[in-house]
């Protein structure tokens, strides 16, 4: 074992495993997290919390993984490269390691331009594909980026994003190689509307055998409304939401029911796809519903390994 | 070439108020090829400066010059009587310009007409863009001769990220993704593979995080 997370002896024991999404206030109260905590505990493996997402200032992730410690939520660290040099990433991988912290996903993160700090000098001192490769080297080398020593361990699952959906098309599968080369022991992957691409994308996946060296959870966002559908379809940039999808929300009587119908169907498709290792669910602001889908989905009870 | 767009004119005005001669000096480099600072927008600039100063009941005489680099101390001196009869000047230079005629003339004051946009490239008459971050070590040789320091919103040495579609990067789709044209270059050329390896961190000190740069040749000192 890597990092002897939940997540991580999930997945290598070879079960399909659930995440979901848990992302800090604007403001300082624990009650947030932990509720979202306390309503998610049951339903999934771990809990990525956000880091300060899409450029908009929250609670910082590394509280809100404490936070859902306590509770005995297993959290995965979010961390973006766009407001930390290598200084402050390493300094935070350490603490996250004493705070008992053992899942980390190593993001570039939203460009500032897009938050509300807009005015913002972006930090991008090494990418998320060298951060993972710091990361590994600091947990299985016990070594900083400048070949220094650590002392004690740091026991991290790395995990890493994917887009399937963005482009170039043929170059994706070519960036998500260099994650696993660098270090990355599991993947989340944007939301899935577009079944056909990301069938066509796991195949080139597994060509390479990619699914063999990382597990690969695949993305799914619960869509409520359809001004979402319509919203995502036309202003989010790596999204892939064909027409169809919209059309559904747009036609029915009861458009959460339809969105919870799409993103059930979407798994029962995911499940028939070979190498992918679990799903992530990104509820953003209807985290509520996430119970009901992985129950709905069959993949409750969650397994104990 | 540096590339610089004059500010504002009613910052422009509010700086060089009350400063009587004041000497509005353009720049015939850099500046002129930005259409900022050559003798023609330094004309209409001074004029609009008098034009402003009469209709608000100011005094003060403005004069007008340009100098062939106003970062070069031979060319600066050249203007030295001009300066030394005026109360402040106003550079239509780059910023290196500014500070080189603040070197030059201790007691003067020296105000900023430009804003210093970047190091690029005109595209087309009244269109520039930047192409380089002056980053003090170049590895165009390895990303095809277009630079993702200076081209990519968020710097990647190993991009592109997740969101460039069609081409575009995500802040804009107005702006390109470098990293889509680097990959269909390297295409073109069958060099993709190139790309396949873990581009390593980058050592930002010569590019400017070391503190100021300074950059000394032995064999050209007298």
């Amino acid at each position: 074992m890597k990092s002897g997370s939940n997540l991580e002896r999930i997945l290598e024991s070879g079960r399909f495993s659930v995440t979901a999404e848990a992302g800090p206030p604007k403001g300082s109260s624990p009650k947030v997290i932990q509720r979202k905590g306390e309503l998610l505990k049951l339903c999934c493996d771990a809990l990525n919390v956000t880091d300060n997402q899409t450029a908009i200032v929250r609670m910082s992730s590394l509280s809100g993984c404490v936070l859902l410690k306590e509770l005995g939520v297993e959290p995965v660290l979010q961390m973006v490269v766009r407001d930390r040099n290598r200084l402050s990433l390493q300094s935070d991988i350490l603490g996250a390691a004493a705070l008992g912290i053992r899942n980390v996903l190593c993001l570039s993160g939203d460009h500032q331009k897009f938050g509300n700090h807009p005015t913002a000098k972006g930090v991008y001192d090494i990418d998320s594909i060298q951060f993972i490769q710091m990361v590994k080297t600091m947990r299985d080398e016990h070594k900083f980026l400048n070949a220094e020593e650590i002392s004690g361990d740091v026991p991290f699952f790395i995990g890493a994003a994917a887009n399937p959906f963005a482009d170039p098309f043929e170059f994706r599968v070519i960036r998500l190689a260099k994650k696993v080369s660098a270090g990355a022991d599991f993947i989340q992957t944007q939301g899935i509307f577009d079944m056909a691409k990301f069938v066509e994308w796991m195949k080139m996946v597994r060509d390479r055998g990619l699914d063999e060296k990382t597990h690969i959870l695949a993305g799914l966002i619960p869509i409520k409304s359809v001004g979402m559908a319509r919203y995502m379809r036309s202003n989010v940039s790596g999204l892939s939401v064909p027409k169809e999808i919209v059309d559904r929300m747009a036609d029915a009587k009861e458009p959460k029911e339809e969105g919870v119908k799409i993103c059930l169907e979407t798994i029962e498709q995911l499940k028939e796809v070979d190498g992918v290792h679990g799903v992530h669910i990104m509820a953003v602001a209807w985290e509520d519903i996430v119970p009901r889908i992985v129950e709905e989905a069959g993949l409750m009870p969650r397994p104990v390994v | 070439m540096i590339t610089l767009e004059q500010k504002k004119f009613q910052e422009i005005e509010k700086m060089t108020k009350g400063y009587n001669p004041l000497l509005v000096l353009g720049c015939e480099t850099c500046a002129a090829m930005s259409f900022a600072g050559g003798q023609q927008q330094v004309a209409e600039l001074a004029s609009a400066i008098r034009i402003a100063r009469k209709t608000s009941g100011q005094e003060g005489e403005v004069l007008e010059d340009a100098v062939a680099r106003q970062c070069e101390p031979e060319f600066v001196d050249l203007i030295a009587d001009k300066v030394g009869g005026c109360d402040a000047v106003l550079s239509i230079a780059c910023g290196a310009g500014v500070q080189l005629f603040a070197e030059r003339f201790q007691d003067k004051v020296i105000l900023p007409g430009c804003n210093t946009t970047f190091l690029g490239v005109t595209e087309e008459l009244g269109v520039w863009s930047e192409r380089c971050a002056g980053c003090g070590n170049c590895i165009l040789d390895k990303t095809a001769g277009l630079c993702p320091i200076a081209r990519c919103s968020k710097q990647l040495l190993n991009g592109p990220c997740g969101g460039s579609m069609n081409g575009k990067c995500e802040i804009s789709k107005e702006v390109d993704c470098v990293w889509q044209l680097i990959i269909d270059r390297l295409t073109r050329l069958n060099r993709l593979e190139m790309l396949e390896e873990i581009f390593p961190v980058k050592d930002w000190s010569p590019a400017g995080h070391g503190g100021p740069r300074k950059m000394v040749r032995e064999d050209l000192k007298s």
